[in-house]
């Protein structure tokens, strides 16, 4: 079983890192170098003056790259092995997984671990002012377990008081609220931090719809070794 | 009964692990905060929306 769950899991999780960093390099990449050239100050923000929307692309760094799409890899690989674990917990209790099924677990878990956390930290461009990074990862890794569980006490909770609790697990990051700096001090144009919130989002919601998909295809598929 | 049982919490303790690993991992290169790590993994840490810095 041990086998099967990992096999599925890393079939599903490198293909989808691979598309995620495909989809990361061409719609994210762009701006986050674009904001490089503010953190470092070889471009600076003027307010009302403005500054260029558009910079010349740099050239394909092969080192930096390679080693973004190998962490990519990692990460839904990651992600993938506790998805298959939880979906198969699941069919222990009675839910068939499919590929179709796998569409809705995809969603669930961008919203458990993309856009929940992105509600108070939305994804930040390099050189944005943050409050300590411990403090900002505590909070993630809790916004996420409990919106994770919410998501679960949703779809199999059978009395109001599962869903109840859901609806507490998921406000409750929310109400106590995110670290965030005592001051602004970011000197990336708004535009640009927009931009790149966006895009990141967008493409993680891409990613992960393939992961819940491919997830679901290789678990059904596979066979117990 | 017994070998039900054991069986059962054999899988549990299998689909534990299995998450478990993937926490690793996810902790490792996301959210480790040794510098050659960071590094390497700047980019997708800011890309995924993980805490970075």
């Amino acid at each position: 079983m041990f086998t099967r769950l990992v096999t599925s899991a890393l079939f599903a999780g490198f293909v989808t890192g691979l598309i995620a960093a495909l989809l990361q390099l061409v719609f994210v990449q762009p701006h986050l170098l674009h904001a490089e050239l503010y953190e470092s100050g070889q471009l600076a923000h003027a307010g009302a003056a403005g500054s260029p929307a558009h910079v010349p692309s740099e050239p394909f760094d092969i080192q930096r790259n390679g080693l973004s799409i190998l962490f990519t890899a990692l990460i839904y690989c990651g992600y993938a092995l506790i998805l298959v674990a939880i979906m198969s917990l699941s069919e222990d209790r009675g839910n068939r997984i499919t590929p179709r099924q796998g569409l809705v677990w995809g969603v669930a878990g961008f919203i458990a671990v993309h856009f929940a956390p992105a509600v108070g930290l939305p994804p930040e461009l390099p050189g944005s002012a943050a409050a300590d990074v411990g403090l900002r990862q505590t909070w993630w890794f809790s916004t996420v377990a409990a919106t994770a569980l919410a998501g679960w006490l949703l779809a199999f909770g059978t009395s109001w008081r599962a869903w109840g609790a859901a609806i507490v697990l998921l406000a409750a990051p929310h109400v106590i609220g995110a670290p965030h700096p005592d001051t602004f001090t970011g000197t990336t144009p708004p535009e640009l931090v927009g931009l790149f919130a966006g895009a990141a989002l967008g493409v993680g919601l891409a990613a992960w719809v393939v992961l819940g998909i491919l997830s679901a295809y290789f678990w059904k598929n596979s066979a117990d070794a | 009964m017994t070998t039900v049982l054991a069986q059962i919490n054999t899988k549990t303790a299998t689909l534990l692990f299995t998450a478990l690993l993937g926490l690793s991992v996810i902790t490792f290169a996301g959210h480790i905060q040794a510098a050659t790590l960071h590094d390497a993994a700047h980019d997708v840490r800011h890309a995924t929306g993980f805490p970075c810095h």
